[in-house]
C-alpha cells in the first residue's frame, strides 16, 4: 500500500442515504478472481441506463465531477456486504475519500487496508457539503482533520492505527505476522481447542 | 467481573490485548471460505510466500458461483458463464496448493458456507468463526461470536489465524414473550431492523434475548442472527442451551464422547451474568408481531403484512426507493401482482424452511405466470427435503427444485429476477439490483413466499391455513 498523507480534492455528492455495496458495486461483477480494473464497475447501474447509454441524472456523470477524489454520501455508506472489491472499484474510479454522517462497519475496515480514507462529520458539516458539491476540500491523515473552503478545520475519528499504517503505507499482515511467537503461545497454553 | 456472553467469548481469543496504539490480536477458530472473496488473499499468500497456518481450521466450499443445475462432471459449471467457471476453478486449485479440504462438486457436504458449518457441527458455542461473507453473523445463533470480513483479512486468517481488531460495544435485544401463530424467526428479524434500523447496530454486536428467541429451534435462531449485518451489527449472537446441545450432539465435526462432556460444561458458562451491562440494550413485545414483508430497496423499509406502507415525508432517499420498487405509500403490500417467488439462502434455505413452503405448497399450484425457485441451502438439506417427499410436493405445484446455492439471494450464478420483475424472496437483501438488474425485491418469510406464489400477489399465509 502506498503512504496516504494529504487529500486535496473538490467534491462530488451522493446524497441518497443507504449507498449499500451492491450499488457501489453489483455481484455479478465479482465473479473476478483479480482485485485491479473494477473501477469501470463503479456505479454501474447508477452511471448507465439499461440500454448501455449513461444516465445524465447521476451526480458522477455531471462534468464537474470528473476528476474528484472525495466523495460525500448520504449517512449509512458502505452498508451490505463484505465484499472488499467496494473500496478496489472505488479506487480504480478515481476515488480517495467518503465523508458522510455514517461509514457501516465492514466496509470501513476494508477501506483503511486499501488507502481508502473515509471521513465521518457531524450533521451539520455533511449538509453543507451536501449542498455545496465541487468545494474544494483537505483531508490530513497526520491531523486527522477536514479543512473546508473557507478555513474552517473539522477533526474526524480515525483509529490510531490504520492511521499510522496509511501514513506510512504499512501492510497490516506484516505486523500480524510480527505476533506470531504470541499466536504460537497462545495456541499452546488455551484451556480448549478447536 | 459480570461479563455479557460476547465479552466471555472475546476474551477468551484476544493474543495480544489492544492498546490506544494498537488494535487487539484475535484468534480465530474456524475460517469458512468460499471462491468469491478468497482468490486475491490466495494470490498475497503466493507473492509472499507464505502458507495457510492451519488448515485443520479452514473450512471450505463453493456456493456463490455455482450451478444449481446438477454438476456431473467440471464441464457442467460452464452454465454459470466464463468468469464464475474460472473462479470455481481457481478455488479448486487453490486448496489444492495450499492443503485446504475442499467440499465441492463431489461432496455430499457441499452448500452455502453458513448453512454447512452448523449442518457439520463445525459451528460450536464459544468459537470465533470467520468469513468474507457479511452473513457470518449467523453462526452466533450458536453461541459463537462470528463475523463478516473483506478479502485483506481473509489473507491475514489464512496467513496467521488472526485478526487485528477493535472491541466492539454490545446492544442488547430483548424480545418479551411469545410468538403468534403464523409468525417467524424471519418476521422476528424483518421487524427488529425496521424498530433500530439499517444503522441501529453499527459498531456494536447484538445480543438476542426474551422468550421469544429461547423458544425458537437452531434454525429460526440462525435466521435471526443472519440478518444482524442488515441492521448495520458486524454480529449477532444467541446465549447457547439445551436446545443448542440437542442440534450439535453426534453431528461430524462437534466433539464425541469424553470431549462432548467437558465441550457442554464449558458452553454451559457462555450466558450474560445477571448483572452484566450492555452498551445500549431495547426491548420489544413479540406478541404483538405479524408477519412482515419490505416495501423500499433496504431490509428496515418494512411493514406489517396488512398494514399500509408508510409516507416517508420529503426524505428523497425514501421516495427514491418507492419510486423504484413502483409502490404506493398508504397501501397495504398484499395484492402487489408477483412474478417470481424465491425460497432459498443462508437466511432461509434450511430444512425446516423448505417445509414451510410446502406445507403451503401441498394441493395448490403455483399461480399462472409466476416463477418459483425452490433452492436448498446444503445438498444435505436436499436430501433431507426428498427423504420427506418434499421435492415432489414443490415440483407437483409447478416449482423448480434445483441443487444448493446462494443462487437468486445474489444471482451470480445466471439465477436472476428480469428486469422490473416484482420478486418475493426469502433472502436477506432487497437492495437495488441485487436479484438482478432492475429487479424489485420484497423479502419476505417461507410461508408469505409460498403463499404469494399460489395466490400471484402478496399474499398473507394465514388466511390460507
Amino acid at each position: 500500500m502506498k503512504p496516504v498523507t494529504r487529500i486535496q480534492s473538490r467534491t462530488a455528492v451522493l446524497p441518497t442515504k443507504d449507498i449499500d455495496t451492491d450499488q457501489i458495486i453489483a455481484a455479478r461483477f465479482l465473479t473476478t478472481t483479480s482485485r485491479e480494473g473494477l473501477g469501470k464497475s463503479a456505479f454501474y447501474d447508477l452511471r448507465y441506463h439499461s440500454d448501455g447509454t449513461e444516465n445524465d441524472a447521476f451526480p458522477l456523470n455531471a462534468p464537474d465531477a470528473k476528476g474528484c477524489e472525495v466523495l460525500v454520501a448520504g449517512r449509512n455508506f458502505g452498508c451490505g456486504s463484505s465484499r472488499e472489491h467496494a473500496p478496489w472499484a472505488l479506487l480504480d474510479f478515481g476515488l480517495r475519500a467518503v465523508i458522510s454522517t455514517e461509514i457501516a462497519d465492514i466496509f470501513r475496515n476494508n477501506a483503511l487496508k486499501n488507502g481508502f480514507v473515509p471521513v465521518v462529520v457531524d450533521a451539520e458539516t455533511h449538509r453543507w457539503l451536501l449542498e455545496n458539491p465541487g468545494a474544494e476540500v483537505i483531508i490530513d491523515i497526520a491531523d486527522a482533520t477536514l479543512t473546508l473552503p473557507d478555513g474552517r478545520c473539522i477533526d474526524f475519528p480515525i483509529d490510531a492505527f490504520a492511521r499510522y499504517c496509511l501514513l506510512e503505507g504499512i501492510d497490516q499482515l506484516g505486523y500480524l505476522r510480527q505476533q506470531l511467537p504470541a499466536i504460537e503461545q497462545f495456541e499452546e497454553t488455551r484451556s480448549w481447542t478447536p | 467481573m459480570s461479563k455479557t456472553l460476547f465479552e466471555k467469548v472475546w476474551s477468551e481469543h484476544v493474543v495480544v490485548p489492544e492498546s490506544p496504539a494498537t488494535p487487539a490480536v484475535l484468534y480465530v477458530d474456524l475460517h469458512i471460505i468460499h471462491e468469491v472473496t478468497t482468490p486475491q488473499a490466495f494470490t498475497v499468500l503466493r507473492e509472499q510466500g507464505l502458507q495457510v497456518r492451519r488448515p485443520d481450521l479452514t473450512l471450505a466450499t463453493m456456493d456463490h458461483s455455482t450451478p444449481t443445475t446438477p454438476v456431473r462432471s467440471l464441464s457442467d459449471i460452464e452454465v454459470v458463464g466464463p468468469s464464475a467457471a474460472n473462479q470455481i476453478r481457481q478455488m479448486e486449485k487453490n486448496c489444492e496448493a495450499f492443503g485446504i479440504d475442499l467440499l465441492g462438486f463431489d461432496s455430499d457436504s457441499r452448500g452455502i458456507v453458513h448453512v454447512i458449518g452448523p449442518e457439520l457441527g463445525a459451528t460450536q458455542p464459544g468459537k470465533t468463526i470467520v468469513c468474507g461473507d457479511s452473513h457470518s453473523s449467523t453462526h452466533g445463533a450458536f453461541g459463537a461470536l462470528a463475523f463478516g470480513i473483506g478479502t485483506t483479512e481473509v489473507g491475514h486468517v489464512l496467513a496467521t489465524q488472526c485478526l487485528l481488531q477493535r472491541k466492539p460495544k454490545t446492544l442488547a435485544v430483548n424480545l418479551d414473550g411469545r410468538l403468534a401463530p403464523g409468525v417467524s424467526a424471519k418476521d422476528v428479524i424483518l421487524a427488529i431492523i425496521g424498530e433500530i434500523g439499517v444503522d441501529g447496530g453499527t459498531g456494536h454486536i447484538i445480543e438476542y434475548r426474551g422468550d421469544a428467541i429461547t423458544s425458537l429451534d437452531m434454525e429460526g435462531r440462525m435466521t435471526i442472527c443472519n440478518m444482524s449485518i442488515e441492521a448495520g451489527a458486524r454480529a449477532g449472537m444467541i446465549a447457547p442451551d439445551q436446545i443448542t446441545f440437542d442440534y450439535l450432539r453426534g453431528r461430524p465435526r462437534a466433539p464425541q464422547g469424553a470431549a462432548w462432556d467437558a465441550a457442554i460444561a464449558r458452553w454451559r458458562e457462555l450466558r450474560t451474568d445477571e448483572d452484566a451491562s450492555f452498551d445500549r440494550s431495547i426491548t420489544m413485545d413479540a406478541r404483538r408481531l405479524q408477519p412482515m414483508v419490505t416495501f423500499g430497496t433496504n431490509p428496515g423499509m418494512v411493514v406489517g403484512i396488512n398494514d399500509p406502507v408508510p409516507d416517508g415525508g420529503d426524505d428523497p432517499s425514501f421516495r427514491k426507493a418507492l419510486d423504484y420498487m413502483r409502490i404506493e405509500s398508504g397501501k397495504p403490500m398484499t395484492d402487489n401482482p408477483v412474478d417470481v417467488v424465491f425460497v432459498g439462502s443462508c437466511t432461509n434455505g434450511r430444512l425446516s424452511d423448505i417445509e414451510e413452503a410446502a406445507r403451503i405448497l401441498k394441493g395448490r399450484k403455483v399461480a399462472d405466470g409466476v416463477r418459483m425457485l425452490v433452492v436448498p441451502g446444503s445438498q444435505q438439506v436436499k436430501r433431507e427435503a426428498e427423504a420427506r417427499g418434499l421435492d415432489r410436493i414443490i415440483l407437483a405445484a409447478g416449482a423448480e427444485w434445483r441443487e444448493a446455492g446462494c443462487s437468486m439471494c445474489i444471482g451470480m450464478n445466471g439465477d436472476t429476477v428480469p428486469q422490473g420483475k416484482l420478486s418475493v424472496s426469502t433472502s436477506n437483501r432487497n437492495f437495488e439490483g441485487r436479484q438482478g438488474v432492475g429487479a424489485r425485491t420484497i423479502l419476505a418469510s417461507p410461508a408469505t413466499a409460498a403463499a404469494s406464489a399460489v395466490t400471484g400477489r402478496v399474499a398473507d399465509a394465514r388466511l390460507l391455513a
